[in-house]
C-alpha cells in the first residue's frame, strides 16, 4: 500500500536543511573538542558525534516512515511513559553537577527531559485538536493542558534544572497562545499572574531570592555564569566579521570557556567564523523555522497543525535561548543548540523534530 | 472536523501562522542585531582582551576561622604571607625573568625554572607557585623591581599561625594540602586543588566551620599579566571561630607535667563532659605542617619511638591495669557475687589451674573487704570475683561503662580499645576462653585495651552519680563578629550500670584510695582538696617471677592515675598515663594531683612545679 504521492511530497528541502545544520554542528563539535589542551584532547567525542549523527538520521527516517496521524493516539501512552521516565530520575537518577537529570540503562545514559518536550507536543496537539475553537479557549478549557504541562515542568524543576522546565512552559505556552485564548481567558490569567509572582516573591526566602535573581541576571554571579558570559561575549566579540579561522580560536583553546562542545558551542562557531559564519547560522535556523511554519500552514488536519507548530516552536525556542545566553542576552541555562551541540540525547531529539516535520510535510495531501 | 480548524484553509487561521511568524523573525533580527553589535561594532575591544586572555578570575581565600580556648584566648589565628607565583606567558622572556627573580630570592635559577616546566597552552596563563611566605627584605626587593619582572606576582595569602606552638598539638591539629581523594568525595564545596584543609584533630572535625567560602574578583590585566582594573568582586565569606572547652592555664600546666615523657593526660568535667585539657607527649610543632613539611622532618616524627603525632589520650591503647578494678567490683556488686561485707583472704598468691596469680603485694593483704580491696588494690580480691563473675559478666559491664568503644568526641581517629568476651576470643584465635585468663581481665591487664579519655569519661561518670556524658571539646561557634552561630550542649549518653548504693560503695573505695592510712595513692593526698583516684599499672610483658631483675625501660610496665576531686562536688575528673612508667602511685599520680591543684586553686599561668617538692621521674619507685 506505499504510495508514490510519498515520494513526489517528500520534503528534500528540509532534508537538505538539516543535513547541512548537522554538518555544521559535527564540523564546531570537532573544533571545540580537539582544541582542548592537553591533558584532555577530546577527540573521542567528536567521533561519537558522528556516530550520533548516523543514529539520527535513521530515527528520522524512521519518524517520517508511519502516517504521524497514529501519534494522535499514541500521544498519552508516550506523555505517561515519558512522565514515569522523569519520575524515575528524581528518584535513581545519577547525580552529576548537583542535579539529577540522567537515566542510566545498562551502557545507556540518556536525559528524559529531552523526550519529555516532544511528548509534551504530541499531547497538546492532541488535546487542542479536538477542543479548540475559533473562539478562542475558555478557561475550564485551559485547566487540562496547564495540568498536563506543570507535571512533567514540576519534575524537572526538582531535578533541578530551571532551564529545561522554563523551555517545556514556554513550548506549551506558544502552542496555547497559537490554537488562541479567548481574549477574557487571557486578560484573567495575567491578571492573575500579576498578582502571585509578587506573593511568591515575597514568600521566598533571601537565598531562593538570590539564585533566582543569578539566573535572570548572571552578572550577579561574576564568578561563575557572569564569568563565563563574559568569556563568551569575549570569545564571539573577538571573532569579528571574518573571524580567527577555523580551529583558530584561542578563547577556546585555553579552556576559558566552559562546556565549549555543548551549551556555549555557539561562541566557538562565532569566534572562529565571525558574523558571516555566525549570521549565516542563525539564517539557516530562521529559514528551518519559517519553513516549519509554512509545514504547519500547508497542513490541512488539525492534529497535524499543532503538532508542525509545537515542533517548530520546541527547535525555535532552544535556538533563541542558547544564541541569546552565549550573548548575554539570556539566563545562562544548559539548553543545547539545535544540530550544533554535541549529545546523544540532544541528537536523537532534534532527529525526531525533523522526522516529524517532513512526516507532516509529506502526508498534507492525505486527508480525506 | 471541529470549526475552527474547518476553517484552516481560510485567511484567518493563515494570520495566526504568520502571526508567528512575525515574532520568529524579531526574535531573529534581535539576534543578528546583538551579534552585529558584539562582532562588527565593538569587537575590536574583545578582539584586544581576547588577545592576552585579560579577563581572569582571581580566587580569594576566606580567612580560616580562629581557635580558641574557653575563655577567649587564641590557640590558633592568621598571619599573611607572601607568595611569588608567575606566569610563563606573561614574562616574554621567561628565563631571564627567573634568573633575575632567583638572584633577589637567593635560590638557584634552576630550582625555579623546573617548577615552571611543563607550562604550555592553557598551563602557561596560569600563575606558578614558586616560593612561598618569602619573608619582608625579599618582598621589598620584588616589589622595588617589579617593573623589570613581567609575569612575577607576589600574593598575599593567609597562613595559619599556631601561636602557642607545640601547645595542645594533638588536639588542635594540624593543615596539609587537600588529597584527591578529599577532593573527589565533594564533603566541602568550593575546594580545590592545591587547598589546604584540616587533615588532624579540631582542625579536622571542624573543618566545615573553619573553612568559610572562598570569593574571587574578575580583573582585566595588561599585557605582562599586571591587574589593570578590577571588575566586580565578590567577597570570600570569612571562617567560623570555634572556641574549645579546653582551659589554657590548665592544658599548659598538664603538658609541663607531661614534659619529656611518652604519655597523655585528659582532663573533663564530670557534671557536662566538657573536656578541660587533653595533653598527649611528646607534642610536635603544627607550625611545621602550615608550608608543607618536608620528607626529613615527616620521617623523623614517624620513626620516633614516642609516636609524638599519635594522640596518645584517644588513640593510645593501654590495659588498663588496676584501674579497671572500678568496673570489676561495679560488676561484683551489682550481680551480687560479693557486698559490702564479703570478705577474701589474701596470701599474696591466688592458685589456679596449677598457675600462680600473684598479688603485687607478695606478702599478702590478710583479710579483705570491697572497701579495703580498692584501696590497697589488692589483686587477689578481684581474682576471686572475677571467678565468681566469669569473663562475659566483666566484659558486659565494661562495655555498658563505655570501654571497647569510641567515645565519640568527635576527634578521628579514635581508638576503641577492646574488652575480651569469650565469643570474642573464639572469633579472633579460634580457641575457647581459658578460665585463667579472667583472674587477668578482672585486674585489668590480658586482653583488655582502654584509651586515657574512655578511662577518664569513666571516672567522671562515677564522680557524678552515673551518668555518662559525651566527652566534647566544642564549646560554641562564632562568627568573626561574635554572633553565636552553634553552642555544644551536655549530652548524656547513658548510665553507668550502678546502682547509688554501689557507686557509693565505689566511692568511698577510691577516696580510701588517695586519703587512707594504707592507700596506694597516699601521696597524692591534698590538705585542702579531697581528691578520689585509682592507681593502676598495665604490664607491658608478663610479670615474672622475681620481679626485681632490672627490666628495661621499653618493657616497663605502663603507669595509670585516675582520679576526681573536690569528693564533695566533683568538677574534674582525670585519666594520665605514663608509658613504661611502673608504678601508677608515683609516676602519674603527681601530675593528676598537680592538674587538680591547677585547676581548683586557679595556679596563674607557668608556675613552676616545685612546690611539695614533687618530682616527676620516669620509672622511679615509690
Amino acid at each position: 500500500m506505499f504510495d508514490r504521492r510519498l515520494v513526489t511530497n517528500f520534503d528534500w528541502g528540509l532534508l537538505g536543511l538539516a543535513l547541512i545544520l548537522g554538518s555544521i554542528g559535527l564540523v564546531s563539535v570537532y573544533s571545540a573538542v580537539t582544541a582542548d589542551p592537553p591533558p584532555a584532547p577530546q577527540k573521542l567525542l567528536f567521533y561519537k558525534q558522528i556516530v550520533w549523527f548516523g543514529i539520527g538520521l535513521v530515527v528520522m527516517f524512521a519518524t517520517l516512515s508511519f502516517n504521524y496521524r497514529l501519534l494522535e493516539r499514541w500521544a498519552l501512552p508516550i506523555f505517561i511513559s515519558c512522565v514515569l521516565m522523569l519520575l524515575a530520575v528524581v528518584m535513581f537518577g545519577k547525580l552529576a553537577g548537583g542535579s539529577r537529570r540522567w537515566l542510566i540503562l545498562g551502557p545507556v545514559h540518556f536525559q528524559p527531559s529531552e523526550m519529555i518536550k516532544i511528548a509534551v507536543v504530541l499531547v497538546l496537539a492532541k488535546y487542542y485538536a479536538k477542543t479548540a475553537d475559533s473562539r478562542g479557549l475558555t478557561l475550564r478549557e485551559i485547566v487540562r493542558p496547564m495540568l498536563i504541562t506543570a507535571l512533567p515542568v514540576g519534575l524537572i524543576v526538582v531535578q533541578p534544572d530551571l532551564g529545561t522546565a522554563g523551555l517545556v512552559a514556554l513550548i506549551a505556552v506558544t502552542i496555547t497562545l497559537f490554537v488562541k485564548v479567548a481574549r477574557r481567558s487571557l486578560a484573567l490569567l495575567l491578571a492573575v499572574g500579576a498578582a502571585v509572582v509578587p506573593a511568591v516573591w515575597m514568600l521566598l526566602k533571601d537565598y531562593q531570592r538570590r539564585r533566582i535573581l543569578t539566573f535572570l541576571d548572571p552578572t550577579h554571579d561574576p564568578l561563575g555564569a557572569g564569568y563565563h558570559i563574559i568569556q563568551s561575549k569575549i570569545a564571539i566579540g573577538s571573532g569579528m566579521i571574518t573571524g580567527k579561522g577555523y580551529l583558530q580560536g584561542t578563547q577556546n583553546a585555553l579552556s576559558f570557556l566552559p562546556e565549549e562542545h555543548t551549551d556555549f558551542i555557539f561562541s566557538v562557531l562565532a569566534e572562529e567564523w565571525g558574523l558571516v559564519g555566525a549570521a549565516t547560522l542563525i539564517g539557516l535556523f530562521a529559514v528551518l523555522v519559517f519553513r516549519g511554519l509554512s509545514i504547519a500552514h500547508r497542513c490541512r488536519d488539525p492534529f497535524g497543525k499543532v503538532l508542525a507548530v509545537g515542533i517548530v516552536a520546541l527547535l525555535f525556542w532552544q535556538v533563541v535561548i542558547n544564541i541569546g545566553m552565549t550573548m548575554g542576552l539570556m539566563p545562562v541555562v544548559g539548553v543545547p543548540l539545535p544540530f550544533i551541540s554535541y549529545g546523544g540525547s540532544s541528537t536523537i531529539t532534534v532527529a525526531i523534530c525533523v522526522g516529524l516535520l517532513m512526516n507532516v510535510s509529506m502526508r498534507r495531501f492525505m486527508l480525506e | 472536523m471541529n470549526p475552527y480548524f474547518k476553517s484552516a484553509d481560510n485567511d484567518w487561521v493563515k494570520q495566526r501562522i504568520v502571526g508567528l511568524s512575525l515574532c520568529a523573525l524579531v526574535a531573529f533580527i534581535v539576534l543578528l542585531a546583538r551579534l552585529t553589535y558584539l562582532q562588527a561594532v565593538v569587537g575590536e575591544d574583545y578582539q584586544r582582551l581576547s588577545v592576552n586572555n585579560s579577563i581572569r578570575l582571581q580566587i580569594i581565600d576566606p580567612p580560616r576561622g580562629l581557635i580558641l580556648d574557653t575563655n577567649g584566648v587564641k590557640l590558633a589565628e592568621n598571619r599573611p604571607s607572601f607568595d611569588v607565583a608567575f606566569t610563563p606567558k606573561d614574562a616574554g622572556n621567561a628565563l631571564g625573568v627567573l634568573e633575575d627573580l632567583a638572584a633577589y630570592l637567593q635560590v638557584s635559577a634552576d630550582d625555579l625554572s623546573s617548577r615552571v616546566k611543563d607550562m604550555r597552552g592553557m598551563g602557561a596563563f596560569r600563575p606558578v607557585l614558586l616560593r612561598q611566605d618569602i619573608g619582608r627584605d625579599a618582598l621589598a626587593v620584588i616589589e622595588a623591581r617589579k617593573m623589570d619582572l613581567p609575569g612575577v606576582q607576589v600574593d598575599v595569602r593567609i597562613r595559619r599561625n599556631y601561636i602557642h606552638g607545640s601547645f595542645a598539638s594533638h588536639l588542635i591539629g594540624y593543615l596539609g594540602e587537600v588529597s584527591p581523594e578529599e577532593l573527589s568525595r565533594g564533603t566541602s564545596t568550593g575546594l580545590r586543588s592545591g587547598d589546604t584543609i584540616g587533615k588532624f584533630g579540631v582542625e579536622r572535625t571542624f573543618e566545615a566551620f573553619l573553612r568559610g567560602e572562598p570569593g574571587g574578583r574578575q580583573v582585566e590585566v595588561n599585557a605582562s599579566g599586571q591587574v589593570m582594573r578590577v571588575l566586580n568582586t565578590v567577597a570570600a565569606r570569612p571562617g567560623r571561630n570555634v572556641h574549645l572547652t579546653i582551659d589554657h592555664a590548665l592544658q599548659q600546666r598538664t603538658e609541663q607535667l607531661l614534659e619529656g615523657i611518652a604519655g597523655a593526660a585528659v582532663a573533663v568535667d564530670p557534671q557536662n563532659g566538657r573536656v578541660l585539657a587533653m595533653a598527649s607527649s611528646p607534642p610536635f610543632a603544627p607550625n611545621a605542617f602550615v608550608s608543607g613539611i618536608d620528607a626529613a622532618r615527616w620521617d623523623a616524627l614517624i620513626s620516633h619511638p614516642f609516636r609524638p603525632l599519635e594522640n596518645k589520650a584517644t588513640q593510645g591503647e593501654y590495659p588498663p591495669g588496676s584501674t579497671f578494678k572500678i568496673v570489676t567490683a561495679i560488676a561484683g556488686l551489682e550481680e551480687k557475687v560479693i557486698d559490702e561485707t564479703s570478705t577474701f583472704d589474701c596470701a599474696g598468691f591466688v592458685s589456679f589451674a596449677g598457675r600462680d596469680y600473684r598479688c603485687w603485694k607478695k606478702e599478702g593483704h590478710g583479710r579483705v573487704d570491697i572497701h579495703r580491696a580498692l584501696a590497697e588494690s589488692c589483686d587477689v580480691f578481684f581474682y576471686r570475683v572475677g571467678q565468681r563473675l566469669g569473663v562475659d559478666r566483666i566484659a558486659w559491664y565494661a562495655k555498658a561503662c563505655g570501654l571497647g568503644t569510641g567515645t565519640g568526641i568527635g576527634l578521628e581517629p579514635e581508638a576503641r580499645g577492646l574488652i575480651p568476651s569469650s565469643v570474642w576470643k573464639k572469633k579472633r584465635f579460634g580457641v575457647p576462653w581459658q578460665d585463667g585468663e579472667t583472674l587477668s581481665i578482672a585486674i585489668g591487664q590480658g586482653y583488655n585495651l582502654t584509651t586515657p579519655l574512655q578511662m577518664a569519661m569513666l571516672t567522671a561518670a562515677v564522680a557524678n552519680g552515673g551518668t555518662r556524658y559525651r566527652p566534647r571539646i566544642l564549646d560554641r561557634v562564632e562568627t568573626m563578629d561574635g554572633d553565636v552561630v552553634l553552642r555544644s550542649l551536655p549530652e548524656a549518653i547513658g548510665k553507668l550500670p550502678a546502682s547509688a548504693r554501689t557507686l557509693a560503695i565505689v566511692q568511698q573505695g577510691l577516696t580510701a584510695v588517695v586519703n587512707g592510712e594504707r592507700g596506694t595513692a597516699r601521696r597524692v593526698h591534698l590538705n585542702d582538696i579531697e581528691i578520689a583516684g585509682k592507681t593502676g599499672t598495665s604490664q607491658v610483658v608478663g610479670r615474672r617471677e622475681g620481679g626485681d631483675d632490672y627490666t628495661p625501660p621499653h618493657l616497663r610496665a605502663h603507669a595509670w592515675f585516675v582520679c576526681y576531686a573536690p569528693t564533695s562536688a566533683p568538677r574534674i575528673a582525670i585519666a594520665v598515663v605514663v608509658e613504661n612508667g611502673e608504678h601508677g602511685s608515683s609516676a602519674t599520680g603527681p601530675i593528676a594531683r598537680e592538674m587538680v591543684k591547677a585547676y581548683l586553686r586557679k595556679l596563674p599561668n607557668g608556675q613552676k612545679l616545685a612546690d611539695d617538692g614533687v618530682q616527676v621521674l620516669v620509672g622511679g619507685r615509690g
